[in-house]
């Protein structure tokens, strides 16, 4: 299945959102900003760039994918559902006690997961590892690996950009899901973070700096990194925390709260 | 059946020849490590495999999550640096990226406990056996010589999970002949003694085994039970000691609060509660020094453990 149509793609990734919100607040917590913002840059890597298939899950010459920023959870386990890896009842269990789908990813829980995450960090370096078996095994698998802004403050991050460099691992496309804010406020207040484009590039990077809500810019990216030999890619997302509503976007507020039912029911109507 | 105890060699030693062994019969295994491979003797492994080791650099954390991306790819991932730098610094790595996904990479660590010697506290890790046996899904493993640490490296293959392999860095003597058998979560017992049973893992098994004997010429008949696998414990080897023998003494080169003594204490206060003497490093940080030396001063030598039983 590879969807080319932007519409269509538009369409998809609107249902996400549908569910992101739904299933946040079905659940009572979870994480709807960062999942917002992360949802065109899902739709377009398993609607349109990944080789995967769910009806053999687990094939080993697929692509892989590590939503290092885990608590994310809600958009993955949406794209999943819109992809027919997990069925929308699932959904419905979303963090709840009899579910499988847990508050942050666990492979050996959930159909199309390929890694646990959780503690924020580790994610790069699994897909390091992930990318390095391809290339030696000559599997020719791609792997991708989507961050958070924040998230990248962890030193673990850099440690493996050396690695992902080192290796020339061109198989290998981290993207930056870069809506500017987390927890405590932007990620420049909290951190001083600044430049991410210059600071992967002098790590070793090819850079590709995106509107993380265009598929057309994002498809482009991502097959700009394709092409590219001897390095890794890294995506940087421009996006909106919240993208999609109104009184969530751009709001770190919305990084870890549940609508209650009117803000629910508002936020539904607007993404019909 | 028990050596002379007079040739000797450190377990990383062994634990590197083992590499190169399990490396020309299998080609699913890789090796990682963090800019330590001429200390823990990975070396060997990387000059004969070269495609098939990884050096991650002074960067632990890496290299225990990039592990784990191996392991979901099916390669089983041999990962190497110091205790301390493993069971510390990457904690949250081996519990997050590892354990908790059930992740088959094998820890394989070097430089544990005070006989690590000069390099000092820092450098010598006393707690590692508490924070890994309390992981969910982990095998824990500390051996005693070459021969059993050339078993557990091949013989963790068939482990479908995670395993911590505790390595020295002291050259202990070789205990025991290559015609031994040995199996994961089962107690080797060596002797039959009823006055007292000496429990011990890794390098100061052979400290128990000198203790034994020194006592056997007092008429004293010692049992001393070597615990290759800390967890999953052989529960009924240590009931079994503490129903036959009248005093039972751990030793461990690691701190006495959550190593092999706690575990031993559970195992009894749960099945056939018996008085533990626990030997090991007191709940303080260890110092520089010879490994001779400091294995006096914090009294884990045969000496000490005799003074125990008599």
């Amino acid at each position: 299945m590879k969807i080319t149509d932007i519409e269509e793609l538009r369409k998809i990734a609107n249902n996400v959102r549908k569910n992101i919100v739904e299933y946040v607040y079905k659940a009572g917590s979870g994480h709807p900003g960062g999942s917002l913002s992360s949802a065109d840059i899902l739709t377009v890597l398993y609607f349109n760039q990944m080789n995967i298939n769910e009806k053999d899950c687990k094939a080993l010459l697929r692509d892989r994918f590590v939503l290092s920023k885990g608590h994310c959870s809600i958009a993955l386990y949406s794209i999943l559902a819109q992809r027919g890896f997990i069925s929308e009842s699932e959904l419905n269990g979303f963090r709840k006690i009899d579910g499988i789908l847990q508050g942050h990813p666990d492979m050996n829980k959930i159909t199309g997961v390929d890694m646990t995450t959780g503690s924020l960090g580790q994610g790069l370096s699994v897909a390091n590892g992930m990318a390095l078996t391809s290339k030696i095994n000559h599997d020719g698998y791609r792997v991708y690996c989507l961050l958070g802004d924040g998230e990248i403050e962890e030193g673990q991050i850099w440690e493996a950009a050396m690695t992902s460099s080192k290796y020339n691992l061109d198989n290998l496309c981290a993207i930056v899901d870069y809506n500017n804010l987390q927890i405590n406020g932007t990620i420049k207040e909290v951190k001083g973070l600044d430049d991410i484009e210059g600071k992967f590039k002098s790590f070793g990077f090819n850079t590709i700096v995106v509107d993380g809500h265009n598929m057309q810019q994002l498809i482009d990216g991502f097959e700009t990194a394709k092409i590219t030999k001897g390095k890794p890619t890294v995506i940087i997302a421009k996006t909106i925390k919240g993208k999609g509503i109104s009184f969530m976007e751009n709001k770190a507020e919305w990084h870890g709260k549940a609508p209650n039912k009117e803000e629910y029911e508002k936020a539904i109507k607007e993404l019909s | 059946m028990i050596l002379d105890l007079k040739e000797k060699k450190a377990t990383r030693q062994s634990y590197g020849e083992a590499l190169v062994e399990l490396g020309k019969s299998r080609d699913d295994i890789v090796v990682l490590d963090a800019d330590l491979s001429t200390a823990t003797k990975t070396k060997l492994f990387a000059k004969e495999f070269p495609q098939r080791f990884f050096d991650i650099g002074i960067a632990e954390q890496d290299m225990m999550s990039t592990a784990a991306g191996f392991a979901t790819c099916n390669k089983i991932p041999y990962a190497s640096t110091f205790a301390v730098f493993a069971a510390g610094r990457a904690y949250d790595q081996i519990r997050n990226s590892i354990c908790y996904p059930n992740l088959n990479v094998k820890i394989c660590v070097t430089h544990s406990g005070i006989t690590v010697g000069e390099d000092g506290a820092t450098h010598q890790m006393l707690e590692d056996i508490s924070l890994m046996r309390t992981l969910p899904n982990m095998t824990v493993m500390c051996t005693s010589d070459d021969t059993q640490t050339k078993w557990a490296v091949k013989e963790i293959t068939k482990i479908k999970g995670p395993v911590y392999l505790r390595l020295s860095r002291y050259e202990t003597p070789i205990i025991y002949d290559e015609n031994t058998k040995f199996e994961i979560g089962k107690a080797i017992e060596i002797g039959e003694g009823t006055d007292a049973t000496i429990i011990a893992t890794g390098d100061v098994v052979a400290e128990a085994i000198k203790a034994q004997q020194e006592l056997k010429q007092q008429g004293i008949k010692v049992r001393v039970l070597d615990i290759h696998t800390i967890k999953p414990i052989d529960t009924e080897a240590i009931i079994r000691a503490a129903k036959e023998t009248k005093k039972i003494v751990t030793i461990e080169d690691h701190n006495i609060i959550g190593g092999l003594g706690s575990s031993v204490c559970e195992v009894l206060a749960e099945n056939y509660p018996t008085k533990v003497i626990r030997m090991g490093i007191n709940d303080v940080f260890g110092k520089s020094g010879t490994a001779e030396e400091l294995m006096k001063y914090f009294k884990i030598t045969a000496e000490d453990i005799i003074k125990q039983i008599i």
